[in-house]
This record gives structure tokens, C-alpha cells and sequence, in this order.
């Protein structure tokens, strides 16, 4: 039986390294609940995309060379973003596909890389994780994992199976916040209003907490949230999916004592 | 047109504080959204129709000298002419020589975005010849002499009260007191005033949707029926289009007319799609007894040789403009020419150069709409991502920005070294902002904590945490 | 100007945009709505016809169609004059079966401009979105479809198509001037995205459908 776990190389993103950790350990308890035994190769930090959408295609190309090293031993390799995931999935491929030594191995890395919950869905076919969340919850799609991973109804089946939630639909789920990596401080005042029109969406819909697969999107909308006066509250749809959320939301205070 | 690209983040600012635009704006993108939805469920093949969409215009392009010379050959074979126009100043001279020719100053317009690109109107103008446009949206925006904001809705970004403003202005005879108070009055002077132009215009100049390689017929897709008029009353029809545009069959053209309106105005098919063949033939009751095709090259040459090809499929339907969020919150006029929204951000640097338009394919969050709902499947943030890349190469952005950009890099690649940085800063800032949970101002982060606050980091790296708790891997 | 050519076509050639091509453009699929019998043909023709805007009354062959355009007519509230297109489909009818219309022929420019309605042919009819595709050419102007009130078409069921190809197909090689495919009333949307009737063209589409002829 043992035998039969997946080893699976846990891409934890630069945003949940440095920001939120508690992504990442939510992400391995469902990945180990899925059955796969997680590794955390400490040869990694960044999938290369802050680069990329700059046009630096040359600096993102040594990045996605050491990803692929890091993580090709592994039967796969998952990250809970859709904007990463789909780097390693779409985008390594083209950036080192005129490298004869590496195009080969991107190629090989990226039909085995996936976005969490997707990969918990579609290869793991879990329909339930176990946990109980007593509240409301709006969903955000994030835009790399929804367009360019398909990554839509996978978040949804499994939030409906959460014990005691209740989600929010939102009627504009599917528009991007606004935040666009280094858009949002770019363009901050068109940023500004893509946040703020999200942000309104999500108080309007009386939901206690807004939940997406990304990092960079949920700093976004908790910062705007908490901007406007909102106690809607943030998660990384991990940790509801894991049932860690004792630890304080994002951008939410730490509990005294 | 006069570009104002380059100041593309002061008009964005602009317009983000002008709280009518952004009202018609919100209009256009939630009507557009539901309306597209709709259309799309009542025909279960609309992305097989895309992708075949795509394969006839690519091949289209793959064969672009065989087309146009073919569909050139039928043209003459009809009686008209092709004026063959390297760029916009070529392509003014031909229509002036065309009018001049013809001792003609009397000019009726439908909708041409190459006649946009080409400053057409004000060409003509300056030589003594006041074309009228006959498209509503375009004699809207004209009247209050600005340029079309969209594609396909010219003056969408405008409202019921400045559109009868701009029309009390305009038509200057007419009683002041008049009501102007609705889209029915607004729509019924406009019609009655048009329809003189229509009936005395010397010359009609149309744009082309298609030009069919298989019978020298350009393809006309209006709603209003100003096409038709413009190509039919008149004695003249000249047709503006550029080179790309050349497709090899009726059929072909009726296969991307499939998906065109669905993708443009969310409809089946518009009123009118019109194929128009040559002048009048002997003995035909109406109809031009001269029918003139200007061809412009202005920079699709370059373009089909580049690597965004891929945009030379743009049909034009503005579906992209619709459905962008970016655009959706500044409006066409920001981006500062003639092509605004996602396919504004391809084109503008390809025909007025990187310096001019860095801005537009840079202020995107490739949030993916545009490519989503793209009827040719262009796939429109990676052109952007592209242009990026020229810039970056060019080192058109900001000093900073590429300093920045480079220490991360060199911090990311050492991951060692940056969870030594990272660790003890996110423990600081986590400790600092612990009863809070967020900063409201954090040292250069003011673009970001400008309009929203900065949560703060738990603390510490979950790759070092992980290594601590459990065994390491091997790096 | 073949300078202009010459150097246009030569960038193409350089551009990888010259090859001569050994196959048609790959073919687009016919949608499922474009297809089916005659009679689903029909009643799909008549369903898209109304949902963009058209009427559609029917005639029990060619002598019924004088008696439905006055009926329209007067239904309408339109009066009681039509110009009637030189076409032997529409000039040909027994137009004495309306005695109450007046119906002129050999109408000008200014004629068709200021008419409540004019009745034109139609050369087919396309089911997929209730289209009918009309020709102009010879003695028929362009005009008699875009300048009046009202545009009445008279269309054989017969004549009804599935998709646009089959229209297409029966223009054979040589097409004559102007060929529109028009669909519903002259309309915009520019005016606050306000769906609108009747812009440039006419401000209705009626269709008389021939049943049997």
C-alpha cells in the first residue's frame, strides 16, 4: 500500500514561504491525507514569474532551470497557486524550449505539475477532506489557475463538501482583483479600483470569509478589506480544506494569549 | 490622430475620476458579459466555430501575397481599382486623388478604423472636402469631436446628456428647447439628418470587414444599414482596408461572419452583412459607376514576419475591449489611439513603436479574459508579454524597476540566501504588526499601501519550518 | 502606385506570407441548426426571423401574397401605397387580388425614400439565423431594401436553406453587385448600449413566406 504513495514535491511559492507558511503546511496535510507522501526540496524559492511578466524571459529562464532540477525527481509536484502551478505547467516548456538540455526535462516536469486542488480532484479523486468550517465563505477564482488551468469547478466541489460551510456565490467571481503582480503597484490607481470593486462585491455578499487558491490575490483583497473597515476575513482555501484555521486570517491580528 | 499612449498612466488617473465614464464603462462590461453569455449557450459549436475561425484566417495570412493578388485580379476583372498604399500618407493622397478626380467634396463615411489610423477626416478636411460619418456612434463622437472609444461602439463612454449636448451643439439650426431627453430623440434627429447626407454624397467610403480573394467582393457588417447606403447612393464607393484582411472564399468570410456579431455585439448575425462586387454593372438601377478598393500595408508586413503574427487574425469585433477589466475601468480614450483595451496593447507598439506605447501591454494583470472570449483564439497575453520582453530588452522601463528585478533574481536563485533574508524580516514585520495584523503605510511600499493595507507575515520561511519539523530533503 | 505594389507584395514574401497555397482554408463546421428537413428548416427560418426583429406572415402561394402585404400593411398602420420591386417575382403577382393597395413600379430614388414600404424578392432564405440573403442588380436598385419604413420580403418556403454556404451557393462564380444577407430591422446599440429599431435603414422587416409556391 505504502508502496503506492505518490511522491509529491511541494512547490510552496515565494508568497507562502515568506508570508503565510501555514499554506504550506495545510497543503501537505491534504496532500498526505490524499495519500502522498510530501516533500519539501529546500532548493527552491520562486517559480520565476515576477521575471517573466517583466520580459525578462532570460532571468526567468535560470530560475525555471533550477525548478525543474529541484523538483523533477518527484512523481509530482504541486503547488497551492494557479499563477505558479501554471508557470511550471505552461510556461517552462516555452522558456526553455530552445535549451537543448533542459527543454526536454521542462517538458517532463510540467505534465506532472499541478495546481492543489486541482491535482487533489482530478488525480487523487478526493471528493472530501474531513473538514468542518462552522461559517459562510465567498470563492474568488483566481485568474491564472481559472484561464489558464482550468482550475473552476475543482475548488467548488470540494468547498461543498466541507461540513457546516456555507458559500457565497459571488456574481463576479470570475473578475480578476486587480492585483497582477507587479501591476497593482505599476498601475496602483487602475488596481485600486479593480480592488475595490472586489472587495465591495465580497462585503455585499455578508460572507464571513473570502477563500481563493492564491496568495497574491487574497493579500490583495485582505488589504483592500481591510482598508474599506470590512471584518470579511481571508484564508487560502488550503487551510479551510485542511481544517487549520485556528491561526489568525490574513491580515488579521494574533490572538492574545 | 495625435497618440497620447505614451501618457497612458495620467489619462488612466484622469478618466478613474471621471464618475460618468465609469458608469457607461460598467454599463458596456456588465451588459456585454450577460448579453455574450446568452448568445453563446444558443449555439453549442460557437468554440469548434472559434478554432476554425482561427485556422482560416492563419491560413489566410500563410498566403496573404496569393490572396490579395487574386482578389485584386477580380476586382479589375469588375471594372474597379486597387490603390496599393505602403503607409497612411499614401493612403490619404489615393483617396484625395480619388476625389479630386472625380470633382467631389460631398463624402459620406461608414465605420473604418484604418480610416482612424490613417487621419482621414482630417486629411480630407484640410483639403477642402468634410467627410460625414453615417455610423450613429461615429457621428456621435464626431460632433463632439473625439475619437471612438471602442471598436465597435464608438461613443459608448458616453451618456444620454452629453450625447444631446454634443447634439445641441451640432446642430446648430435646430430649435434649442427641443427635447433631447432619451435614445428614441436622439436616434430620430440623428436619422433625419443622415438621411440628407446619404441621398447627396458624392462619394461613399466604407471600411471592409473581409476582402474575398475568390470574387474581388469586400464584405460589409453594419447593424445601421449606413454600409449599404454609403455604398449604394453614392457614385463613387471607396473601400478602406488593410492588407490583412484578405480571406479566399464567400464562404471562408461567412464562416468568421459566424463568429463575429456573437463575439461583437452579442448577437446571431448583425442586420446587415452585405458582399459588394465592383461597380454598377450596364444597366443596374443603382449603385457606383466607380468602385475603388484602398489597400494599406501600414505596418502588417512587419507584423506577418514578426512573431505576433497571431494578431493579424483580429476580426475586429472588440470583444476584448468588452470584456477587460483594465479597459473596463479607464475606457478607450486612455490608451490614446485609435486601438484601446487588449488588442490596443498588441497593436499600438507594432504601429507607433515601443517608446510611444510601452504603457499599454504593461498595464495588464493577464488576468486572460481577452484571449477567453477572442473569436480567432489570439492569444493575447502572451503578445503582450511579448512586447514586455522587446521593452525589456530595450531597457525602456524603469532603472529601478530592473535593479529591483534583479536582486530578486539573485536572491531566488540562492535559496539559501533568501530564506536568510527573508526569515528574520518577515519575523520582524510579523512582530511589529502583531495586534494589528496589517500595515497601513510601510516604507517604499506606497504603491501598494496607497489604497490598501499590507498584511503582515506570519513569521519565518514554511521551507526552513518544514525542514526543522521534519527531515530535510537533499537540495 | 506599383511601387507601392511592388514593395507591399515583396514585404509579404519576406514575411513568410507568399506561399501559394495547395488546399482550401480549412473547412468551418455546419452548426446542427443549419441542418435538418425542409419543414425543420422552415420553422427554425421563422423562429430566428422573429427573434431579430422580423414579422413573418404566410401566403398560400403566390396568389396570396398581394392579400398578406395588405393585410400587413394594414395592420401596421402604414397606408395604403407600396413600391413594388421590378423583380417578375414581386411586379409579376396578381397584384389586382389587393384592390384596396395602390402599388407603384419603376419607382426613383425619391420614390423609395419617402415610402411606407416597398416589396422586394428574396433570392433564398437561411434557417440558421432567420436571414434572408436578396441580390441587387439590373432593373432591381440596392435602394428598394435600405431607404423605405418599412422593407417587405417575399420568400418562398421553398427557397429556405440551412446555413449561409447553401445561400451562397446558389450566386454561382460571377456575383452580381450588391448581395446582402440582412437579418431583421435596421438597428444600434450606441447609444448607451440601448438596443435600438430602425437607424439608417428600414425601420421594419417583413417577411411574406410562400407556402407551396
Amino acid at each position: 500500500m505504502a508502496a503506492e504513495a505518490p511522491e509529491v514535491g511541494l512547490f510552496a511559492t515565494c508568497l507562502v514561504d515568506s508570508m503565510r507558511p501555514s499554506v504550506g503546511f495545510a497543503a501537505a496535510a491534504l496532500l498526505e491525507r490524499a495519500g502522498c507522501r510530501v516533500h519539501v526540496p529546500r532548493n527552491q524559492a520562486c517559480c520565476g514569474q515576477p521575471a517573466f511578466n517583466a520580459g525578462d524571459r532570460a532571468g526567468a529562464a535560470s530560475i525555471a532551470r533550477q525548478a525543474v532540477a529541484a523538483f523533477e525527481g518527484f512523481d509530482y509536484t504541486v503547488a497551492p497557486s494557479g499563477s505558479c502551478a501554471a508557470m511550471l505547467r505552461r510556461h517552462f516548456p516555452a522558456l526553455l524550449a530552445d535549451d537543448p538540455g533542459w527543454s526536454a526535462r521542462a517538458q517532463a516536469l510540467a505534465a506532472k505539475s499541478w495546481e492543489l486542488v486541482s491535482f487533489l480532484v482530478d488525480i487523487r479523486g478526493m471528493t472530501e477532506t474531513g473538514a468542518r468550517f462552522d461559517g459562510s465563505a465567498a470563492w474568488h477564482d483566481a485568474c491564472s489557475g481559472l484561464r489558464e488551468l482550468g482550475v473552476r469547478d475543482q475548488p467548488r466541489r470540494l468547498l461543498a463538501s466541507v461540513r457546516g460551510l456555507t458559500v457565497k456565490v459571488l456574481p463576479n467571481a470570475e473578475t480578476c482583483c486587480g492585483f497582477g503582480g507587479t501591476f497593482c503597484v505599476k498601475y496602483p490607481e487602475i488596481s485600486d479600483a479593480m480592488a475595490t470593486e472586489k472587495a465591495r462585491e465580497i462585503a455585499e455578499s455578508g460572507a464571513d470569509v473570502v477563500l481563493a487558491g492564491d496568495l497574491g490575490c487574497l493579500l490583495n483583497i485582505a488589504g483592500k478589506l481591510s482598508r474599506i473597515g470590512s471584518t470579511i476575513r481571508a484564508r487560502h482555501v488550503a487551510e479551510v480544506l485542511a481544517g487549520t484555521c485556528d491561526g489568525p486570517a490574513i491580515g488579521a491580528p494574533r490572538k492574545r494569549g | 490622430m495625435e497618440a497620447t499612449s505614451a501618457r497612458f498612466p495620467a489619462n488612466a488617473r484622469a478618466a478613474l475620476g471621471d464618475a460618468d465614464l465609469r458608469a457607461s464603462l460598467a454599463r458596456l462590461q456588465r451588459e456585454y458579459r450577460r448579453d455574450r453569455a446568452a448568445v453563446a449557450a444558443r449555439l453549442p459549436e460557437f468554440d469548434a466555430l472559434r478554432d476554425a475561425a482561427a485556422a482560416i484566417k492563419d491560413h489566410a495570412l500563410d498566403h496573404l501575397a496569393f490572396y490579395l493578388e487574386r482578389f485584386e485580379e477580380r476586382v479589375i476583372a469588375q471594372g474597379g481599382q486597387v490603390h496599393w498604399c505602403r503607409d497612411g500618407t499614401e493612403a490619404c493622397e489615393a483617396v484625395l486623388a480619388i476625389c479630386r478626380a472625380e470633382g467631389a467634396t460631398a463624402v459620406g463615411k461608414g465605420k473604418s478604423m484604418i480610416s482612424e489610423e490613417i487621419g482621414l477626416n482630417a486629411f480630407l478636411e484640410r483639403n477642402g472636402i468634410a467627410p460625414v460619418e453615417t455610423d450613429l456612434g461615429e457621428y456621435i463622437v464626431q460632433q463632439r469631436g473625439e475619437a471612438p472609444s471602442h471598436i465597435v461602439m464608438p461613443a459608448i463612454h458616453l451618456n444620454v446628456k452629453q450625447i444631446a449636448d454634443g447634439f445641441r451643439a451640432a446642430h446648430g439650426a435646430l430649435d434649442p428647447a427641443r427635447a433631447l431627453d432619451g435614445p428614441d430623440a436622439l436616434l430620430a434627429e440623428a436619422r433625419t439628418r443622415l438621411r440628407d447626407k446619404f441621398l447627396s454624397a458624392e462619394i461613399g467610403i466604407t471600411g471592409a470587414n473581409f476582402l474575398v480573394a475568390e470574387t474581388g467582393s469586400v464584405v460589409l457588417v453594419t447593424n445601421e444599414g449606413n454600409g449599404d447606403l454609403t455604398h449604394t447612393l453614392p457614385r463613387i464607393h471607396i473601400a478602406l482596408a488593410s492588407i490583412e484582411k484578405a480571406v479566399p472564399t464567400i464562404d471562408d468570410a461567412m464562416a468568421l461572419v459566424r463568429v463575429l456579431a456573437r463575439s461583437a455585439t452579442a448577437q446571431e448575425i448583425t442586420s446587415y452583412t452585405s458582399l459588394v462586387t465592383g461597380p454598377a454593372r450596364a444597366g443596374d438601377a443603382d449603385g457606383p459607376r466607380a468602385f475603388h478598393v484602398v489597400l494599406l500595408d501600414g505596418g502588417r508586413s512587419r507584423l506577418l514576419g514578426s512573431e505576433r503574427r497571431a494578431i493579424l487574425r483580429c476580426i475586429r469585433c472588440g470583444a476584448c475591449q468588452s470584456q477587460c477589466p483594465v479597459y473596463g475601468h479607464v475606457g478607450g480614450h486612455a490608451y490614446g489611439w485609435v486601438y484601446a483595451g487588449p488588442v490596443g496593447a498588441v497593436l499600438t507598439p507594432a504601429l507607433l513603436g515601443v517608446p510611444a506605447a510601452k504603457h499599454l501591454p504593461a498595464a495588464s494583470t493577464f488576468c486572460g479574459r481577452c484571449e477567453e472570449v477572442c473569436p480567432v483564439r489570439i492569444p493575447l497575453p502572451a503578445l503582450m508579454r511579448s512586447w514586455r520582453e522587446e521593452a525589456f530588452a530595450r531597457r525602456a522601463g524603469s532603472a529601478t524597476e530592473r535593479a529591483l528585478l534583479k536582486l530578486w533574481g539573485a536572491a531566488v536563485r540562492r535559496p539559501a540566501l533568501w530564506r536568510a533574508l527573508v526569515g528574520p524580516v518577515s519575523y520582524v514585520l510579523a512582530f511589529c504588526a502583531r495586534r494589528s495584523g496589517v500595515y497601513r503605510a510601510l516604507p517604499l511600499a506606497g504603491g501598494w499601501t496607497g489604497a490598501r493595507d499590507m498584511p503582515a507575515p506570519e513569521g519565518g520561511s514554511f521551507v526552513a519550518a518544514w525542514a526543522r519539523a521534519r527531515k530535510a530533503d537533499a537540495p | 502606385m506599383t511601387g507601392a505594389r511592388d514593395a507591399i507584395l515583396a514585404a509579404i514574401r519576406d514575411a513568410r506570407g507568399d506561399a501559394v497555397p495547395t488546399a482550401p482554408a480549412p473547412r468551418s463546421p455546419l452548426p446542427a441548426r443549419a441542418q435538418g428537413t425542409p419543414e425543420a428548416l422552415v420553422a427554425r427560418f421563422v423562429e430566428m426571423a422573429l427573434l431579430a426583429g422580423a414579422t413573418v406572415s404566410r401566403a398560400a402561394g403566390a396568389d396570396g401574397v398581394p392579400g398578406a402585404v395588405a393585410e400587413y400593411l394594414s395592420r401596421g398602420g402604414l397606408g395604403g401605397a407600396v413600391v413594388l420591386s421590378p423583380d417578375p417575382a414581386v411586379a409579376g403577382l396578381d397584384w389586382d387580388r389587393a384592390p384596396r393597395l395602390t402599388v407603384h413600379r419603376g419607382a426613383g430614388r425619391d420614390e423609395m425614400a419617402s415610402a411606407a414600404a416597398t416589396v422586394t424578392g428574396a433570392v433564398c432564405g437561411v434557417a440558421e439565423t432567420g436571414t434572408l440573403m436578396v441580390c441587387a442588380g439590373g432593373p432591381v436598385a440596392n435602394a428598394l431594401h435600405l431607404l423605405p419604413e418599412a422593407h417587405i420580403a417575399v420568400l418562398r418556403a421553398s427557397d429556405i436553406v440551412g446555413g449561409y454556404e447553401a445561400a451562397r451557393a446558389r450566386l454561382g462564380a460571377e456575383l452580381p453587385r450588391a448581395v446582402t444577407f440582412i437579418t431583421g430591422p435596421s438597428r444600434t446599440a450606441d447609444i448607451e448600449k440601448t438596443p435600438q429599431i430602425g437607424v439608417h435603414g428600414p425601420r421594419r422587416l417583413h417577411i411574406v413566406l410562400v407556402d407551396g409556391a
